[in-house]
């Protein structure tokens, strides 16, 4: 190969088509007000269960946003739906049926498989 | 043997109801929890038999409770049914009086009249043909009040009435007609023979008068065998199989079998039991912001017809109000927690990441609840009071708490919730107490139902009554104009109306409302919903308020965290838990006494 002093860098793009929405677009669906979430954070910093393990109800919804594919399955049943996070919320994100949702969503994949 | 080929559509009617209920009968039998078979044959030969046969009287022939919330509508219910049961029995000894035998068939006593014409000779006929003519007239008028009432309901007290399937309108139908009928046939035969009693009688010779008698009496005959026929076939796949099952669950609710947790054979007892009177609909506070259609009866007919549908399972707020009025008394909220079980994802080992630490002695714990952690006024009155007197307490989950486990029971998710009562429980007996306080009807309820502490627990409304009437603490009254919301999980949930009340009455001008104690509204916020949307909960929580408002209230004053803070967003009256007006009432009385010293 000529050697023309430089090479090409390695392809760096982000690649859109890898982001999997579907837990996305199924909450959207069952749960409108999911759309709603700003991701504030007042959730978590109230959450019962984030007092006690690094539990994060905002940082689950925006990665469910973003469309990352991400083992939740034993992240979401330390919820223990106490229901201090809907309490708080100042959007009115319908906290606790999400996280019921998500575990219904990601039980039902399992078997399915 | 008295025979005509028309009791044969009533035989077959009545043979396919015996063996379709011995069937489900049956099966429900089998699917009882093994706890449950025990109890109900531990209890059947006992004296609860005696007490069950009693409700059942009252309950399912005089429909007292439906007597004490309508009179027309308890009068309408009453008639048919024990109307009904008198003329079968009626009608069972009359024949045998007839034919001086002990044995006769299911048919005779219904068709006698067509059999029977010659009377003389037969004791106290006279008597028989009366009351038998008197029953028919009292079922009749119940029968015309059950049709006037599908046309105005609002006479009965019902605003919305149910909506019906095929089958029970063919079962409606056929009630309707049967009585109507009979009176008919009997009446016709009368006028052929000459006889009959007051009711059927007369009629009889005025038909006779302007009518073929002769010719219509048989047609009408095969009309009303045809009629029973078409009901008992309808009825185990109607609301009317509520006649059959409503004795039966009364009988095992008498021997203390009751649906818990699970799906089970009461539980299909308890389904099958509801009329679908619709008494339920009313009362429910989400008729206001959506279509109804979860309410009590809705629910209970998709869940009789095996049916899992996810928003009568979880849009409902568990607020209890429905069940306080069915007069049948299901169990709406502990039905439809076992419905949710069948459709989430339970699992028991969600909350091993809780470990245990080591826990304080003390005389008293607080457990505030998650809830009060948001009402931060309420624990740190709390807290002030029992420094105030004097209590050794611990205050078990100052450091934010681990829940109760009552929200993942109501979302049906037992096994997770179960969970955590093991190690809360574990926490609370380490440290010795006596007594356990919590600020929140949602963790009293569990404490009470689930824990099985050998301590006890109470809420912190008896708590502070305790200390008042121990003379721990002197409360002062301010003469403030008080209005006391009762909590849905404290009232309804654990029947816990007089010890708020006596507080209040110590510290303010309690000034009593039109809807309170059972009948109290929900403030919307219940943790048992998960459908409703921010709106939707808004707009319950601020119809209730504005009911308050009316009594214009200083204070409106509630014991519940949950409550507080859910009128605190919207109400512009200050907003009070029992805990912060009984502190301000100690302070207050402190400041005057110090008054009387200075003077002194
Ligand atoms: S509090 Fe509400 S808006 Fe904020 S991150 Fe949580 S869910 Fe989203
Ligand atoms: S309901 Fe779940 S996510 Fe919300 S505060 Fe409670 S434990 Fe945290
Ligand atoms: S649940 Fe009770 S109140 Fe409602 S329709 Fe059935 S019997 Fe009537
Ligand atoms: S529990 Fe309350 S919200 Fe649910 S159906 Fe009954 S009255 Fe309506």
């Amino acid at each position: 190969m000529k050697d023309f002093g430089y090479t090409i860098n390695k392809d760096r793009q982000i690649n859109f088509d890898r982001t999997d929405k579907w837990i996305y677009e199924y909450l959207k669906k069952h749960e409108p007000s999911f759309k709603l979430c700003i991701g504030c954070g007042t959730c978590t910093a109230t959450c019962s269960s984030g007092n006690f393990t690094d539990f994060n109800l905002r940082r689950l919804f925006t990665l469910i946003h973003r469309g990352y594919k991400l083992d939740m399955k034993d992240e979401i049943t330390k919820c223990m739906l106490c229901g201090k996070c809907i309490m708080v919320c100042p959007r009115g994100v319908n906290t606790r049926n999400i996280i019921l949702k998500i575990n219904e969503v990601i039980e039902n994949r399992k078997r399915k498989k | 043997m008295n025979f005509d080929p028309f009791v044969i559509p009533f035989l077959t009617g009545l043979s396919f109801l015996c063996a379709v209920l011995i069937f489900k009968y049956a099966k429900w039998f089998i699917k009882l929890s093994r706890e449950h078979k025990f109890k109900l044959l531990k209890w059947i030969f006992s004296h609860k038999i005696i007490l069950a046969l009693k409700e059942i009287f009252l309950e399912s022939l005089l429909h007292r409770k439906i007597f004490r919330r309508n009179f027309v509508l308890g009068y309408m219910h009453a008639s048919i049914a024990l109307g009904w049961l008198l003329l079968i029995i009626a009608g069972n000894l009359e024949t045998k009086l007839h034919s001086s035998k002990f044995f006769n068939m299911p048919y005779d006593p219904v068709f006698l009249k067509f059999f029977v014409h010659e009377r003389s000779g037969i004791p106290i006929a006279a008597f028989y043909t009366f009351v038998m003519d008197f029953l028919l007239l009292i079922i009749l008028i119940g029968i015309g009040l059950a049709v006037f009432k599908r046309f105005r309901s609002m006479l009965f007290g019902l605003k919305r009435t149910t909506r019906l399937k095929s089958f029970d309108k063919i079962a409606r139908y056929s009630i309707w007609l049967i009585f109507p009928l009979r009176f008919l046939a009997e009446s016709f035969t009368s006028g052929q023979y000459n006889t009959g009693g007051f009711l059927t009688g007369t009629a009889g010779h005025f038909f006779a008068a302007v009518l073929p008698v002769d010719y219509l009496s048989y047609p009408v005959w095969w009309g009303y065998s045809i009629m029973l026929c078409m009901f008992f076939i309808a009825l185990p796949f109607s609301r009317y199989m509520h006649i059959p099952t409503e004795v039966a669950l009364i009988m095992l609710r008498n021997f203390g079998i009751k649906t818990n947790k699970i799906y089970d054979g009461i539980t299909e007892f308890e389904v099958n039991s509801c009329p679908r009177c619709g008494i339920c609909i009313d009362v429910c506070q989400l008729n206001e912001v959506q279509a109804s259609d979860i309410q009590a009866v809705y629910f209970i007919q998709s869940s009789r017809e095996n049916k899992k549908d996810e928003r009568k399972a979880f849009n409902c707020l568990l607020c209890g109000r429905c069940e306080n009025v069915c007069p049948v008394g299901i169990e709406v909220n502990a039905i439809r927690i076992t419905k949710r079980k069948q459709l989430v994802f339970d699992n028991k080992n969600a909350f091993n990441f809780l470990t245990n630490g080591s826990t304080e002695k003390a005389d008293v714990i607080y457990y505030a609840g998650c809830m009060t952690h948001l009402t931060p006024a309420v624990k740190s009155s709390m807290c002030r009071i029992l420094d105030e007197a004097n209590v050794n307490y611990l205050f078990l989950d100052k450091d934010g708490s681990v829940c109760c486990g009552r929200p993942l029971l109501m979302a049906g998710k037992i096994e997770a919730a179960l969970s955590l009562v093991e190690k809360n429980k574990k926490k609370i007996l380490e440290s010795g107490a006596k007594t356990l306080v919590t600020s929140c009807p949602i963790c009293y309820k569990i404490f009470r139902e689930e824990y099985k502490l050998p301590i006890e627990a109470l809420h912190h409304s008896q708590y502070i009554l305790r200390l008042v009437r121990e003379k721990k603490i002197t409360l002062s009254n301010s003469q403030q104009c008080v209005v006391y919301h009762d909590p849905c999980e404290l009232g309804r949930g654990c029947g816990i109306y007089d010890e708020p009340r006596e507080i209040l009455s110590r510290t303010s001008q309690l000034v009593p409302m039109k809807n309170e104690k059972n009948n109290s509204w929900c403030c919307g916020g219940s943790l048992g919903d998960f459908k409703l949307s921010a709106e939707q909960k808004s707009e319950i929580t601020r119809d209730v308020l504005m009911e308050f408002m009316a009594y214009s209230p200083e204070i409106i004053a509630t014991a519940c965290p949950l409550c507080k803070k859910t009128f605190a967003k919207y109400g512009n009256a200050k907003i009070q838990d029992i805990a912060e007006i009984v502190l301000a009432s100690i302070l207050k009385e402190k400041v005057t006494e110090k008054k009387v010293e200075v003077l002194q």
